[in-house]
């Protein structure tokens, strides 16, 4: 019966599996009967995991995406409409982690970005939204996929990030002054995309965000305030972006967040939490920043994020028979890539876009 | 969108959502209107309202209250003001009873959270209602990130004391244990208070004790609840932790020795504090510094030698790296490695065999402790740990608990530190490597998503036992002899091959090695060998080593002449967990003028792929490498590799011309 499933792959989606299968042991062995969990002391051979029935539903998630994208007057779109810009990264980059992002028409992308610009420099959620930090690096990075950065009027969106910084270090979201580390993490992200990370104080930058590290070794949005794994992804990519992962104890809080995996083998974003699609990538990519992935079943992290798809419609919500969403589905994908998961754009954990877009802005010619 | 059930909408539904979306949409279309116009009436401000009440996340809407508030107070006019006091207050309450409407919504919401407090931080209105309204929201999700941090910003507000704020995280810990937000909130009370030694936090010892006897309570009540162990973790931290002024991550670390060394060269004598000077802010200069030699054979002469810095502690900058700066009057010649190192077994004898130069295998001792008032404390903190041991033992007796297993395990290593800290020369140390290996044997086995943190743990624990006493050491410990008849090359070599090692620690007892073997184990890092500055040879071969940039730490290995990293995955993973820690324009550690200089493409080498291993070996300079096995070892790769290390003598065995 699991021979089935074998054949159920379509190599076109998924073309790297064959030769994964290939290089490692040969497919005769009762591969299916293996146990998910390989011995400690064995190789992890993550092949047996994908044994186990499950498969990506590349396609479907492809289309699914698409399907939102033209969808403007239901019920979820129009509440999304404030947010519609993050709506447009967290699919983009989801078709270009699965090879697909040609399909979508970049020039219609790109002027529509360029409309929720605002005269301050900032970007918009959508057409005549107030601008936000928030928005401003979805488009940041929206453009970095299509290589079109270019287009933008560098020093215009720069200086509207750069006075955003306060006096002790912080950012601003925008003019009206909320403070958060996940503000820091996206002036940090988006001044380095652009090569203008030098307009800011950088070390004030990284000082204010290690006054936010707590004694579990995590961070939160503000001094004193509780870790919290997105948050803690906000400061590691900071600070591994500005050189400065140094500050981090990497064993203290590669523990706290090794322990965020459950039994399901999903992972939650505080302890005593419900595991989360979503916490797949701010766990996993703060694990890996700092080189502590390896604490976590992988095996069985993939074998969530799988059990989250909708494997009629397309899509993966935050947790099994949940109604599925771009967001989780976004994470989902990213996570899977980092967890090397066969016929994936490999993604970078820190400026949350696939490894070439970065490479081409910081090594192309 | 989290927690809703994925089924197909009944067609009642579907049609409730139809409306919702006509109905918030148009809420949409007039708000927009509104604030393009800046238009601030009445009606306008309450589709303001119906629109952040359905929809708490809509920031441009809580702009526009904002620039709303600001229209409508500049609008007054002082006459206005002085007939009706309270015309501000009761603008600034309407915007409160909006938010609160909004949070009824959704407490989750940022943009609600805000800007009550902008409101707050105006200044017209009452704070007495807002701890209320958060025990409201606190009942409703105990553990609501948004209620807490707003709470610190009411507490702040209205100048409540730590100790007031602690009594209320003693209140929400007594209603349930399983709380960690009121655990969290704790630890950063507690640590202000022990910081200011606020009357009734001092002693230290004093306030622990009752701490650790609450979170006790909680650990014995729900073993598998996580919420107290963090905070033991805490606990257990400040009871352990000698006070020293450098951290962990930070080389070389507190009471380690500085070490100087002579790049390849053979025994130096004279090193003393005239013949070597050490600039530094930080260090007592006034004390005359004395120097030992390492690997001696009591001639006095030595390739490394090592002296310990007292550090200031008011000079120290925690955070900021606190450069020393030493100068050497003289050195002697360079002498390289000449010939091919083969790392067969045939080459190697075992080191007993040859006890006359045992002596020249140095064993440094640790530190230890001759302060009186550190001595007092270390009771105390023996004494604590040994309890918080039977403790542990008692409740694992009864339930099988992983976190408590990982408890035990640190708290008997923790123990082991302080001994070996604080030993005096007569006392019966008693270590318990064997029990710590065995608890994590097992927690691998009981908790396998985890293994691989334990793996790393038990390794750590493994080389700590392993370079315990110099007798096992010397276990360990080879006369590596090449067959080349010109040759008078004769070296020590540690060879730890097939322990399973995942990480490697207890650098600081072998600073002296030249040669070292860790062949065979599987780590995938090599973290912490920067430490070992006379290593000339290095084999890595059968490892887990995934990427280049996990060969950072060799750069500063200035003497490293032959390594060997063949059958490793190297160009087998497309994730590089090393990509942060090492240095490149990714992170902004080398300049922006940062490329690969003139090197001419080579076929089927894509530099912007490979610039980790570009990085990595330009600052290399072996004469020998073996990288066979590993993915990316192919022809145009090797290619590459000889360009990049002109000194290359040797690739894969074979003898470059
Ligand atoms: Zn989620």
């Amino acid at each position: 019966m699991k021979e089935d499933l074998y054949l159920s792959l379509q190599p076109d989606t998924l073309p790297s599996f064959r030769h994964l299968i290939g290089s490692s042991e040969p497919l005769s062995t009762a591969g299916a009967l293996t146990p998910l969990r390989s011995e400690a002391n064995s190789s992890s051979d993550f092949i047996n995991g994908y044994r186990m029935g499950e498969e990506l539903e590349a396609e479907k998630h492809v289309n699914y995406i698409l399907s939102v994208e033209k969808k403007k007057d239901d019920f979820e779109s129009v509440v999304m409409e404030h947010i519609r810009i993050n709506g447009a990264y967290w699919g983009l980059t989801t078709l270009d982690l699965l090879g697909k992002i040609g399909v979508v028409d970049s020039e219609e992308v790109v002027s529509w970005i360029l409309k929720c610009q605002h005269e301050s420099g900032g970007f918009g959620g959508n057409i005549g939204h107030d601008p936000h930090v928030l928005y401003t690096l979805s488009a940041i990075q929206i453009l970095a996929l299509f290589d079109k950065i270019n287009v933008l009027d560098i020093d215009k969106v720069s200086n509207y990030i750069v006075g955003l910084q306060n006096e002790d270090g912080s950012f601003s979201g925008d003019m009206w002054g909320e403070v958060d580390t996940r503000f820091s993490y996206i002036a940090i992200c988006s001044l380095a995309l652009l090569h203008c990370l030098d307009k800011i104080n950088v070390e004030k930058a990284v000082k204010y965000i290690v006054s936010c590290k707590n004694l579990d070794g995590g961070f939160g949005c503000t001094p004193g305030a509780e870790s919290h794994a997105g948050q803690i992804f906000c400061c590691v990519a900071a600070l591994a972006i500005t050189g400065s992962l140094h500050q981090i104890d990497k064993d203290l809080l590669g523990w706290w967040l090794c322990e965020r995996q459950v039994k399901s083998g999903g992972l939650n974003g505080r302890p005593e939490k419900l595991p989360d699609v979503c916490y797949s990538w701010w766990v996993l990519s703060s694990l890996t920043m700092i080189d502590r992935v390896h604490w976590i079943d992988k095996e069985k992290l993939v074998k969530y994020i799988l059990d989250c798809q909708d494997k009629e419609k397309g899509g993966i919500s935050d947790r099994p028979d949940d109604a599925v969403d771009v967001f989780h589905t976004y994470f989902g994908v990213a996570g899977l890539s980092l967890l090397e998961y066969p016929g994936l754009k490999a993604i970078d954990p820190a400026y949350a876009l696939p490894v070439d877009v970065v490479n081409r802005i910081f090594f192309g010619r | 969108m989290h927690g809703r059930p994925r089924k197909p909408p009944t067609p009642e539904e579907e049609k409730a959502y139809d409306a919702k979306a006509a109905k918030l949409r148009s809420l949409q279309t007039q708000f927009l209107h509104f604030h393009h116009n800046q238009i601030y009436t009445k009606e306008a401000l309450e589709v303001c309202a119906k629109l952040v009440e359905s929809n708490p996340e809509y920031i441009t809407a809580w702009n526009y209250r904002k620039l709303a508030v600001e229209h409508i107070v500049s609008s007054h006019s002082e006459s206005d003001l002085e007939s009706d006091p309270d015309c501000i207050k009761s603008i600034f309450k309407e915007e409160l009873r909006v938010t609160e409407r909004a949070l009824a919504k959704n407490y989750k919401s940022y943009g609600a959270w805000y800007h009550r407090k902008w409101v707050l931080r105006k200044g017209h209105s009452s704070i007495d209602r807002e701890l209320q309204l958060l025990q409201v929201f606190l009942k409703q999700d105990t553990r609501n990130f948004h209620a807490w941090n707003y709470r610190r910003f009411v507490a702040a507000l209205k100048n409540r004391s730590d100790e007031e704020e602690l009594q209320f995280t003693t209140d929400m810990i007594n209603d349930n244990f399983s709380n960690y937000s009121a655990w969290h909130n704790r630890s950063v009370l507690l640590s202000h208070l022990l910081e200011k030694k606020v009357d009734g936090y001092f002693p230290k010892e004093k306030v622990l004790t009752e701490e650790n006897d609450l979170v006790h309570q909680a650990l014995f009540t729900d073993p598998d609840d996580q919420s107290g162990w963090f905070y033991h973790h805490w606990l257990l931290d400040q009871i352990v932790k000698i006070k020293t002024p450098l951290l962990v991550y930070t080389w070389p670390p507190h009471g380690s020795n500085l070490e100087v060394w002579v790049d390849g060269c053979l025994d130096v004598e004279g090193v003393n504090s005239s013949t070597i000077t050490i600039e530094s802010s930080m260090h007592d200069t006034n004390k005359d510094l004395v120097w030992k030699p390492l690997s001696t054979n009591n001639s006095g002469r030595a390739q490394a030698w090592v002296t310990h810095l007292s550090f200031l502690e008011e000079k120290l900058h925690f955070s900021q790296a606190n450069p020393i700066k030493v100068t050497m009057g003289h050195s002697e010649g360079i002498k390289a490695v000449s010939d091919m190192i083969s790392w067969g077994d045939k080459k190697f004898h075992s080191y007993e065999a040859r006890p006359m130069e045992s002596s020249q295998i140095n064993f440094s001792n640790p530190l230890k402790n001759s302060d009186d008032n550190d001595l007092m404390a270390y009771k105390w903190n023996a004494e604590t740990v040994a309890n918080e041991i039977s403790l542990f033992r008692e409740l694992l007796s009864e339930t099988d608990c992983k976190i408590g297993k990982l408890t035990l395990a640190r708290l008997l290593t923790a123990l082991d530190a302080m001994i070996l800290y604080n030993k005096t020369s007569d006392s019966n140390e008693v270590v318990h490597f064997e029990e710590v290996l065995e608890l994590y044997s097992d927690l691998m086995k009981v908790d396998p998503p985890h293994s691989q943190f334990y793996k790393d743990e038990y390794s750590l624990v493994l080389l700590q036992q392993l370079t315990s006493t110099p007798e096992s050491l010397l276990r360990h410990c080879y006369h590596y002899r090449d067959s080349s008849p010109s040759s008078i090359n004769s070296y020590i070599c540690l060879r730890l091959c097939n322990l399973s090692l995942s990480r490697i620690g207890s650098i600081e007892q072998l600073l002296w090695i030249q040669m070292l073997d860790l062949s065979h184990n599987h780590l995938h890092s090599v973290e912490g060998l920067e430490a070992m500055q006379l290593l000339s040879c290095l084999n890595l071969s059968n490892n887990k080593i995934g990427s280049f940039s996990a060969l950072e730490p060799l750069k500063l290995l200035k003497s490293l002449k032959a390594l060997n990293i063949s059958y490793n995955e190297f160009g087998a993973h497309s994730v590089d967990t090393r990509r942060y820690s090492c240095s490149s324009p990714l992170n902004h550690t080398v300049g922006a003028d940062w490329n690969f200089g003139d090197w001419n493409p080579i076929d089927g080498i894509d530099f912007t792929n490979c610039w980790e291993a570009f990085s990595i070996f330009k600052d290399l300079k072996l004469t020998q490498l073996e990288i066979i096995g590993n993915v990316i070892a192919e022809e145009n790769f090797k290619l590459f590799l000889v360009k990049v290390m002109p000194s290359l003598k040797w690739l894969d065995g074979v003898e470059l011309q």
